[in-house]
């Protein structure tokens, strides 16, 4: 195999591999720029891909049938808007430490997920799911056609989502807004701001985004599910974040370089190189580890009041 | 911003809010009219701020009225004050570091805010109306971290009158700036005061007999006083203040002859930027002086004081004390030296909040042999310790298991002070040593430090006051840029000239007697 | 702990777990279980016999362990999320010694084997205390990734180079280690149960961690680091220094506790051994206030939950997922609960109202101080 044709196939591997972990992170910086560290992620895209999964699975022979897909996305966006909306009553209403609340969400959405999975489904089932959809002409362009206009729709919208994110947060009332109460939310709040509601706004967009990404998963890519399926990367898009400097586009760095990573790894293994299965399976998340390592020091432009619950009548 | 009609007049009428275990206000009633200024005076925790945020609408009261030009009003955040044409300058500014002016601004002006689009450039617009119209000067586009200290309080100013204030609440707006910047605010403050009514909330009664028409003062939360200031004396209302006559102890003697104790040689730091905060810095620390430190904040302090406890990396230079040299040390071998220290932050750099009175009493010799042995805690020892220190340092606390965190500003730095001179030290660095905190204790704190000079401790004295700095100094020191401008005896600084330097401008003559603006003088004028 | 402190936090987690058993109420009624019968299988099921209440404690064991490590490092200001890869690494490290020595006399081959529990985690955890204090790496994020490593090494090597020979003879493919040498067992304290003498073993590390967190000058340290950093700092402690050691302590709990579970229960190495006890012991941890004495009540508590589980499964049918369900909303509860615990205004009031409904419970002390 030639190189080029190596590298080709490497490329169209990873795009798809980005989707999930690319949209999950969009939304948490939206998280993390308001000031709230949702740890929760993961928990919200494993219900994600239970409800994308589950309503198209349920209404396969219902006259919605024709509809099932697109209900699915709805669907596992509205369900993680809503866990968003929890982590806020937690974090914001309650004020409760972001960290240790983010694991008890993530612990009750993969368990949630998981035990209305074998309730109502119990054992392992397939769905039609979204086709790749080729962009007509676009995908005939030789090398990039194939890298970039033959995926999934998801996958379009993920990349479109990275200049929307951004526009969204610096070119909009609401992202003013957002940036403000993350950074210095007293300030904000002396403005007529009002700190709690554009958190709570922000966290439900996050998790309406992170039951996207996990419906991706479920409904797209392995067109099933399992308790399993989301398998951490909703902490890898949080650790994307960081790397990413809550920059859309660094974000989408840190995801093109983590998934061309994956598909390397996976595209190894075809080729027949010799490497425990094991080891490669774990080869992500060595990465965030390192990647997490080389990112520190970029707090300067970041949201520096992230963590922390605001109190207006908290006193100096 | 839908104004109704200009706000002419605003009257509270027994506020009283409660705070757990304090009650801030108490059935305060007050009132201020347009073209009049209102000086609101009071020591650190009368409640001034508290009753400024209340009429914001930051907090709510627990009883009492507000009420605009006779109608009353109830204001349930900041935006519903604007719209009523109030507007505060906080003391800690109210900016987001990392947008600009205009971006600042445009978070309170919500008709620029359509669907999807802001209109940044509006805002900008607005901020250049008005600086021309108050001449203020501000860059709309500049990001806010970039600016000084003085222009980010004219950009407060601006952004306040943008958003169609014409009650200004000042607090404590003179806190950050150099001598010269005050008198240049006072002055644009004359000028705007005909249009406008001022709420100016001050400790600094000279600031308050140039600016205000009325003063009204505060204690524990209740208004002792109202009256006209051009009929009252400085040194009247400072005793109605603090509620009985308070004089600062000073220092009398005239020390720097001891042996010197501490030098610092070319020290170079750099800071949370990676900026030279120190850039060269030299200094002299002899045994029983107090060395004073006079800067506007930001120009080195928090470097050279972190430097100092062995908390930020030394590019460069020597820090010798008593012939040794601390620079990169680590704070134990810094403290295990001799070196005491009392840091900027009491609440979180100099106890920790939820550890009881007399844990924090040991919290740099819990591993003493007076107080464990073979790493076990003498629970005994300890509890005797936090007694003894209690009595003889006046810290008023429940028990000594009371959580440090809950008790007022000047008992935890009673508690921090006890403990740094409990331990003999030959150096003490206090930073800010006396921020915030009410006369009584301010007193007390300044009586124990000049205690300790007569002793022999050499004291280094970081602080942004110049009346304690003048007071309690031998010798002052002018940190500007990360240098020693200055230093001079304290018999020979004057509030003009250290201002001078404080601003950067060397001055190898005494400078004229009459030459600079003063306060005095802008206060006589306006009378 | 004063008084005060007790009662109110008492019930602050009355309050949550009553605000958990309601919600996870919701979702037993979507899933068309009765919650009262659900409830009361769980509560009351795995106490209904000597052997039901020995299977509790074999499971409050590991619980107990890995709740009084991350006691230690949530008490110092550091989330250890990565008990559950800590336990695994502890296993691998028991099992490898246990087999390496077989010929040992059980004096000296149960501790050293018990030690290398103890060491694989503390080293797993180490890790991360490591990353976060010198490369300011985010030690939630870095030990979850931990956890997801250390479960593909734990496959790998019982896949691999740790599979039992046996099972590779009869082919039928079970990955597991060989059977541990007899001298590396724990005993049974009731004879025909599964209890072991880990348990007296639990009971003593609770003893010593309350000792070393409140009585030595090394307590002192880490949680002076973790209630108040800088302070910390200032005063010449360093601070990285005890979050290395936290998290080295927090991992060497974990890892003992999975040198237990092998030694004691399972006798050699297989997989699933952790079954989630590393996530519980964090419910556990925070359950009982980060503090031994009410951990150990805690770990009972929740090994009393983890046995009803299983039986709803069996008779009521509800997965055992559901677990996961109520850990996850009791952690959210009790975090939104200790905001209130911060809270002087809301301490305040609840004070009020206990001291009017229950007066017997100040009654030897000086009462409240409004």
């Amino acid at each position: 195999m030639s190189p080029d044709v190596m590298i080709y196939n490497v490329l169209c591997l990873a795009v798809p591999f980005s989707v999930a972990i690319l949209i999950a992170a969009l939304g948490e910086n939206f998280n993390q720029r308001a000031g709230v560290f949702n740890l929760g992620c993961d928990g919200i895209m494993c219900m994600g891909a239970y409800v994308g999964f589950m309503l198209p699975y349920a209404l396969k022979s219902a006259a919605l049938a024709p509809y099932g897909n697109v209900l699915g996305l709805v669907g596992a966006m509205a369900v993680g808007a809503a866990f968003g909306l929890l982590f806020a009553l937690v974090t914001v209403t309650f004020r409760a430490s972001q960290g240790i609340a983010g694991i008890g969400l993530q612990m009750l959405g993969w368990g949630l997920s998981g035990t209305l999975f074998r309730h109502f489904v119990g054992g392992v089932t397939g769905v039609e799911g979204i086709q790749v959809w080729p962009i007509p002409y676009l995908s005939k362009i030789p090398f990039l056609g194939g890298v970039l206009f033959n995926h999934n729709p998801l996958a379009y919208v993920a990349f479109l989502l990275v200049p929307a994110s951004w526009f969204l947060l610096y070119k909009t009332p609401w992202g003013l807004k957002v940036r403000a109460v993350g950074t210095h939310p007293r300030a904000a709040d002396t403005m007529g701001i009002h700190v709690d509601r554009t958190r709570y706004q922000a966290l439900a967009l996050g998790g309406a985004m992170a039951g996207l990404a996990g419906a991706y998963l479920s409904l797209c890519q392995a067109k099933m599910f399992s308790d399993d399926l989301v398998a951490g990367r909703g902490f890898i898009a949080v650790a994307l974040v960081y790397f990413g400097r809550w920059s859309p586009l660094g974000i989408l760095g840190g995801a093109m370089l983590f998934s061309i990573a994956q598909s390397f790894q996976l595209s190894m293994q075809v080729w027949g190189i010799k490497f425990p299965y094991e080891f490669a399976v774990m080869l992500p998340y060595v990465l965030v580890i390192i990647v997490l390592a080389l990112a520190r020091k970029a707090r300067q432009l970041g949201p520096t009041d992230l963590g922390k619950p605001y109190n207006r009548e908290m006193r100096f | 911003m839908t104004s109704l009609e200009p706000i002419s007049e605003l009257k509270l009428e027994g506020i009283t809010k409660r705070f757990p275990g304090v009650l801030a206000c108490d059935g305060i009633t007050l009132d201020v009219r347009r073209g009049e200024v209102l000086a609101l005076v009071g020591e650190n925790g009368a409640g001034k701020t508290t009753l400024m945020n209340i009429i914001m609408g930051l907090y709510r009261p627990d009883s009492g009225t507000i009420s605009v030009n006779g109608e009353v009003v109830q204001f349930r955040a900041p935006g519903d004050a604007y719209a009523r044409g109030i507007g505060m300058v906080h003391q800690h500014f109210m900016l987001v570091p990392n947008m600009t002016v205009a971006e600042n601004l445009a978070m309170g002006l919500k008709d620029l805010h359509h669907f999807m689009r802001l209109d940044i450039k509006g805002a900008a617009k607005k901020i250049r109306e008005v600086s021309e119209r108050y001449e203020l000067p501000v860059n709309p586009d500049a990001y806010i971290w970039q600016l000084s200290v003085g222009e980010q309080q004219r950009v407060e100013l601006v952004k306040t009158l943008c958003l169609g204030a014409r009650l200004l609440i000042l607090d404590e707006p003179t806190s950050a700036l150099t001598p010269q910047e005050t008198d240049d605010l006072i002055e644009r403050l004359q000028r705007m005061a005909s249009e406008l009514a001022i709420i100016f909330i001050s400790h600094k009664l000279n600031e308050v007999k140039a600016l205000s028409d009325r003063v009204s003062i505060l204690r524990h939360g209740a208004v002792v006083f109202n009256g006209h200031t051009a009929n009252h004396e400085p040194s009247e209302l400072a005793a109605l203040m603090t509620g009985h006559e308070v004089t600062l102890p000073r220092n009398e003697g005239s020390g720097g002859q001891g042996t010197p104790l501490l030098s610092v040689r070319q020290l170079r730091v750099r800071g949370d930027r990676g900026n030279l905060a120190l850039d060269g810095l030299d200094l002299e620390l002899r045994a029983g002086e107090v060395l004073g430190v006079a800067g506007v904040s930001g120009n080195g302090q928090r470097e050279f004081a972190d430097a100092l406890a062995g908390l930020r990396p030394v590019e460069s230079g020597e820090i010798l004390f008593q012939g040794r040299n601390l620079a990169n040390n680590t704070p134990r071998q810094i403290i295990d030296s001799g070196m005491g220290y009392v840091p900027e932050d009491r609440q979180t750099e100099g106890i920790v909040p939820s550890f009881s009175v007399k844990d924090n009493l040991i919290l740099k010799d819990f591993a003493s042999k007076q107080f464990s042995r073979l790493s076990y805690l003498s629970r005994k020892e300890i509890d005797r310790n936090a007694e003894q220190l209690k009595e003889r340092f006046d810290i008023r606390c429940p028990s000594t298991s009371t959580a440090t965190g809950s008790l007022s500003g000047g008992n935890i730095q009673k508690v921090i002070l006890a403990r740094e001179i409990a331990r003999g030290p030959k150096a003490l660095v206090a930073v800010y040593p006396t921020r915030g905190i009410d006369m009584g204790a301010q007193e007390f704190i300044h009586s124990q430090l000049l205690e300790r000079r007569r002793e022999g401790i050499g004291i280094i004295l970081i602080s942004e006051e110049l009346e304690e700095v003048m007071n309690l100094s031998d010798r002052i020191a002018v940190i500007y840029k990360g240098r020693i401008l200055k230093v001079l005896p304290a018999v020979e600084a004057t509030r003009e000239r250290l201002g001078i330097l404080m601003a950067g401008l060397t001055d190898t003559d005494p400078p004229p007697a009459a030459g600079a603006p003063s306060i005095p003088a802008a206060g006589a004028a306006h009378e | 702990m004063n008084k005060q402190k007790v009662i109110f936090g008492g019930t602050v987690i009355i309050a949550v777990s009553l605000v958990a058993a309601l919600l996870v109420a919701l979702v037993l009624l979507a899933i068309g279980a009765s919650p009262l019968a659900t409830y009361k299988t769980i509560l009351t099921g795995p106490l209904s016999d000597l052997f039901g209440v020995t299977e509790v404690l074999v499971r409050s064991v590991p619980l107990l362990l890995v709740g009084l490590g991350i006691a230690i490092s949530f008490r110092s200001g550091i989330l250890n999320i990565g008990a559950e890869g800590q336990i695994q690494m502890g296993v691998l490290a028991a099992t490898a010694t246990a087999l390496a020595l077989p010929h040992l006399s059980k004096g000296f081959l149960l501790p050293l084997v018990l030690l290398a529990g103890a060491l694989g985690g503390a080293i797993w955890g180490g890790i991360a205390g490591w990353l976060r204090a010198r490369l300011q790496v985010n030690e939630i994020l870095s030990t979850v990734m931990l956890n997801y490593i250390a479960a593909q090494i734990h496959t790998f090597l019982l896949r691999g180079p740790m599979l039992d020979p046996n099972e590779l003879e009869t082919g039928s493919g079970t990955p597991q280690s060989m059977r541990l040498p007899d001298a590396s067992f724990l005993d049974q304290i009731v004879p025909g149960t599964r209890l072991h003498t880990g348990l007296i073993l639990a009971l003593v590390a609770a003893l010593l961690v309350w000792v070393l967190l409140w009585k030595t000058t090394l307590g002192y340290r880490m949680r002076a680091a973790g209630a108040g950093a800088k302070a910390a700092r200032y005063a010449g402690i360093p601070v990285e220094r005890y979050l290395i050691i936290a998290m080295l302590l927090a991992g060497g709990f974990a890892g003992l506790a999975g040198a237990v579970e092998v030694t004691g229960v399972h006798h050699r190495a297989i997989e699933g051994i952790s079954s989630g006890y590393g996530f519980a012991g964090i419910v556990v941890a925070l359950f009982g206030m980060l503090h031994p004495g009410g951990i150990i009540p805690s770990s009972v508590f929740f090994g009393i939950l983890l046995i009803g589980a299983d039986m709803t499964q069996r008779s009521a049918r509800v997965p055992a997922n559901m677990v996961l369900v109520l850990q996850g909303v009791i952690i959210l509860a009790i975090v939104s609960g200790q905001s209130f615990l911060r809270n002087p205004y809301a301490q305040e009031r609840l004070m009020r109202w206990l001291a009017g409904l229950a007066p017997w419970l100040f009654k030897s002390k000086k009462g409240v101080q409004p």
